[in-house]
Parts: structure tokens; sequence; C-alpha cells
């Protein structure tokens, strides 16, 4: 099809990298790391502690050298300074000079990321208003609670509209407001049409934000999913129906790959949601009174657990 | 450009720290105590009809006194203000948000360093200044080659401002702080010991306070400075904490150049390359 031939060009892509490798010593934090995040898509990047996400994104924004591969951000490499005038960052636990004013904070990073001083005079009152910290614009950052860093250093990542904005565990030391808060951040980021790319383990965070996930286990992507679509096999469907026929559970198979009976309630695993209305047609011609019949999509935490725990062995 | 900015925060930083205040007001307190030494001394001088020869030398070596707590002063001031910068910024990873502006990194070292040489440079200024308008209005002295001598200084701080800056893209704030003031500490020693050499004339004494020297050579720098503030008569005596037997050479002072242009270069590379 012509339209997915021109999304698949090089130049839709934000992030591209092959085979991204970084090993310290003797240890292997990265392996083999292959991604693609398309502009505009919201990428969730997902991993237990120590899976290596940091680092990785530290390689994307040139603060780490790769041990090998090949990394690309808005279609430069990684290591190129002028492509950072389009990137935004909040780091893990974001921490600054604790004698500057939020005020000053946001000013010194617009300048640092190539602003005029007129642009900052709107642009800084706007995001202290945004992030919540317009009360506290001449506080100095050694007076600032976790919660609120986490806020300003929020507004220093997007301070000069960047296209593509990394955000390392963006809701660490957040309350349930500030965690709102950076979800309509990133919602708005994608309204803009900005690419972010979400490194969390917090998985109900990724499954309301995200476009498209991938899953990194020891250094390397064990799978990824489009959170957008309903992918066959992680959806099943929920029923509730009496007058349930053995032959008509077993005839079940042609469409299911799995089915559990368990009173009234009935479990299906369809191979494709295109099935769903065959599968009801049978239910119902087999003398099935349903009352109920509900499609399932796995959740995103089912599904981490499922590929994390694949072959651990558990 | 990303340097100034740099050098602008580093500067703003010490006056934010209160270091720049509370130096300033030791400043004040040592030239205070400077002067009061000075003007008693003198008193004590006119009451008792010193020559002027002997007036002159006394004044002259009181005056080297307050130079060379100036310099020990500044050298102090330098490693502490500058020790945590590079080092303690990596630590807490206040680095990554810098190091991930469209600035080239070696921009973000240069823009610390020149920040930190502006202070450095308006410390020894302040100083030097006051100890000079000391001997000068109450004493009646002026040391010889005074521009001379404050800018050796400057070049001492410089030099030990660059090492330590170097030492800070490797090691950890207290790691770095142990080494360079270790290094200038044998340079202090090494420096003893190749006077001692010269008085008492031992080739190896001198040769181990030249090696001392090469390694590091912001004491040769101090010693040159003194060499070039002191009166001929003062440069004749053969020994004395002010005295200096074995002058360091205008070679020793290309060589303390170099070494802190290749240490500026060996610690912009590291920097670049180096993950954070």
């Amino acid at each position: 099809m012509g339209m997915s031939k021109t999304l698949d060009q090089p130049t839709n892509f934000a992030i591209q990298t092959q085979n991204l490798r970084k090993i310290f010593g003797s240890k292997v934090a990265v392996r083999n790391l292959s991604l693609e995040v398309r502009r505009g898509e919201i990428f969730g990047f997902l991993g237990p502690n120590g899976a290596g996400k940091t680092t990785a994104v530290k390689m994307l924004l040139g603060l780490v050298k790769p041990s090998g591969g090949r990394a690309e951000v808005l279609g430069a490499p990684s290591d190129d300074v002028a492509v950072r005038r389009k990137i935004g960052f909040l780091p893990e636990d974001f921490r600054f000079y604790p004698w500057l004013t939020a005020t000053e904070l946001l000013k010194l990073h617009g300048r640092l990321c190539g602003m005029e001083t007129a642009s900052l005079r709107q642009r800084v009152p706007a995001l202290l208003e945004m992030v919540g910290l317009a009360p506290h614009r001449g506080k100095r950052l050694g007076d600032f609670s976790k919660g609120m860093l986490q806020r300003i250093g929020l507004a220093q990542a997007l301070i000069h509209e960047p296209e593509l904005i990394f955000l390392d565990e963006p809701t660490s030391g957040l309350d349930p407001m500030g965690r709102r808060l950076v979800r309509d951040v990133i919602r708005a980021q994608r309204e803009r049409g900005a690419t972010v790319f979400l490194n969390s383990h917090l998985l109900s965070e990724v499954e309301i934000t995200c476009d498209q996930v991938a899953f990194l286990k020891d250094g390397e992507v064990v799978a990824s999913r489009d959170l957008r679509a309903h992918p066959d096999g992680e959806v099943r469907v929920l029923a509730r129906a009496r007058k349930l026929s053995t032959e008509a559970v077993a005839g079940l198979s042609r469409w299911s790959t799995a089915t559990h009976l368990d009173g009234e309630r009935l479990s299906i695993t369809p191979r494709s949601d295109s099935d769903y209305p065959d599968i009801l047609r049978h239910l119902i011609a087999a003398g099935a009174d349903v009352f109920e019949f509900t499609p399932e999509r796995l959740s995103l935490e089912d599904l981490f657990m499922k590929i994390m725990g694949e072959d651990r062995g558990l | 450009m990303g340097l100034w900015i740099m050098a602008g925060v580093t500067f703003r930083e010490a006056a934010r720290k209160k270091v720049l205040w509370l130096a300033l007001l030791a400043a004040i307190a040592f030239l205070t105590l400077f002067g009061t030494g000075m003007h008693f001394q003198v008193k004590n001088f006119n009451t008792r009809a010193v020559p002027p020869f002997i007036r002159y030398q006394a004044i002259s070596a009181f005056l080297q006194v307050g130079f060379y707590a100036v310099d020990l002063l500044a050298v102090v001031m330098t490693v502490l203000t500058s020790v945590d910068t590079i080092s303690g910024e990596i630590t807490s990873g206040t680095i990554h948000a810098i190091a991930t502006k469209p600035i080239p990194r070696w921009q973000v070292l240069i823009g610390k360093w020149t920040g930190f040489i502006g202070m450095t440079a308006a410390y020894v200024t302040l100083m030097f200044g006051g100890v000079l308008l000391v001997g000068y209005r109450i004493g009646g002295v002026v040391p010889q080659n005074p521009i001379r001598g404050a800018l050796l200084v400057f070049l001492e701080c410089v030099l030990v401002l660059t090492v330590t800056l170097l030492s800070g893209t490797w090691f950890s704030t207290l790691t770095n702080g142990v080494i360079v003031l270790g290094l200038h500490g044998l340079a202090f020693i090494g420096g003893w010991i190749e006077q001692i050499g010269g008085f008492t004339q031992s080739s190896s004494l001198v040769t181990i306070g030249i090696i001392s020297s090469l390694i590091m050579p912001s004491e040769s720098v101090w010693r040159r400075a003194v060499f070039e503030m002191q009166s001929p008569v003062a440069r004749s005596l053969p020994f004395g904490p002010f005295a200096n037997a074995t002058a360091p050479s205008a070679a020793m002072i290309a060589y303390a150049g170099a070494y802190l242009l290749i240490a500026l270069a060996v610690a912009i590379h590291h920097f670049q390359q180096r993950d954070l």
C-alpha cells in the first residue's frame, strides 16, 4: 500500500537502532538492541530494573558511547550535537544546582537549547504554569521536594518544544496529581506531533499513554506490541451463558485456541477478533442463552509477566 | 555560545553559594591584620631610627610574607571552589541535563574553566592589590616587578585549577581533592628540598626537587614569583623562607605553561570520550 510505504521511509523514524550494544567491563548492559520508533508515536520502553533501559536511553542521547551497533535519532547519528536542539530529556531523578530558582533554571536550560531571551520571557512562565510550579517560581531548587524537582525537570525537557522527548521514569516521586499531569503532558506532546520515548516500569501508566511498547530483558528486546491494535492471541472473550452443552463448548475449537468453562462462565481465546460473530452465532445455534459476551484485552501487566517469565524457568 | 553560558553559571554559582562573599570577608580580615602588622613595624622603626636600607629590607621581607599568604590562600581557594564541579555533577546526575543540550562537551568544560579563571583573577587581583597597597601606603615600599609577580601567582592558580578539572573528569570529588592537594604538597616539599640542596650544594637533593617540580610545577611558579619581586639584595641572600638559593628558570615557567595546556587538552579529550 502506498500509504504504508511512505510511512516506512527512514526519515519517518524518530529513533532507529541496529544491534546496539554496550558492555561495561565484563557486564553486558545492552545486547543487540534493534528498535524502530516512528515519529509522533508514544513509545513505552519496559523492562525490570537492571534490564538496560537507562543505558539504552543514554546511548540514544550520546551520554554513553555504544560498544557496537548503530543508533540514529531524528535521522542523525546519536552523538550528533546539533540534533539535540530538537531533543528533550528528563533524566531519572532529576537534580540540578540547588542555588538556582525555578525561573532561573528554565531560563538557563532554554538558553542552553539556543533559545532567545525574548521568547523565554513568555515561555518560562507558561511552562511553570503548566507543571503547576507558578507559585514557586522564585523558590530555590534546594528547597524543592522530590516531586517538585520532577515537575521542573519535565518543564526543562519541554522548554524548546522538542520533536523527540525522552522521559526516564517520569512519574517516580510523583503523587497521583503529578502522575495525571505527566499523562496530560504526554498527550499534549502527541497532539503537537512530537515523539515521546517513555522509560518506565509502571505498567499501568504505560498502558494508558503509550501507542507502542517494547519489552527489554537482559539488554535485549524480547517482545514488542502495538497497544492501539488488538493483536491475536492476546484477547480473550468472557461469556456468561446458560444451557451450554459439552458439544457446543467442544465445537468452539474451530475458532478458539483455548476454552474454559466454569459454571456459567465461559472463557474463550479466539484466533482472531474477526471470529467473534461466528463464535456468538455458534453458541446461540447450539441452544445456549447468552447473557454476556465481552472481549477482554490482556492487561499489560499480564503481558509483562508472561513475557518476562517465559524463559525464566519458574 | 554555550561556553559563555556555562562560564556565567559557574561564576554565578560561586556568588550564590556564598563562597565568594566568605572569601571576600576572609580577604578583608587578612588585609586588615596585615596592614595592622605593617603599621606597628613601621612605628617601631620610627622610634628606633633604623637605617633606611635595613628598614627597606625588613619591610620588603614583611611584604613577601603577605604575598606568601596570598599565594597559599589563592591556591586553596581555587581547589576548594572547583574540586566538586565536574566530579560532583557526574555523581549527582546533574551533568545529564547539561550534556544532552546542543552544546559540545568541550564547551561545557572550557566554560566552567573560564568561569573559575574569572573568579581566580578577581581574587588574586583583590588580594595582591591589597597587599601592594598596604606595602605602599603604610610601609612606603613597592616590590620589584609586582605585575609579573601577580601574573605568576595567577598562572599558578590556573595551573592548579586545570589539574583539578582534569582529575575531576576521572575521580570522585574527595579523591580529586586528595590528588590535587597531594600534588601541590609534593611540589611544595620538592621546592624546599631543592632549596636546601642548592644551599648545601647537594646535587642529588636538587635533582629530587627538580623532578618534583616536573611532576607538579605549581610551587616553582610561586618561587619564580618571589624571585621576580625580590630586591637585588634579598636575591643575593643564600637561604631563607623567601630567598631563592635556586630560582626556577624561565624554562621552568614555560614548562608550567605547557603542562597547563596539556592538562587542559587531556581533560577535554577524556571528558568528551567518557560515559556519563
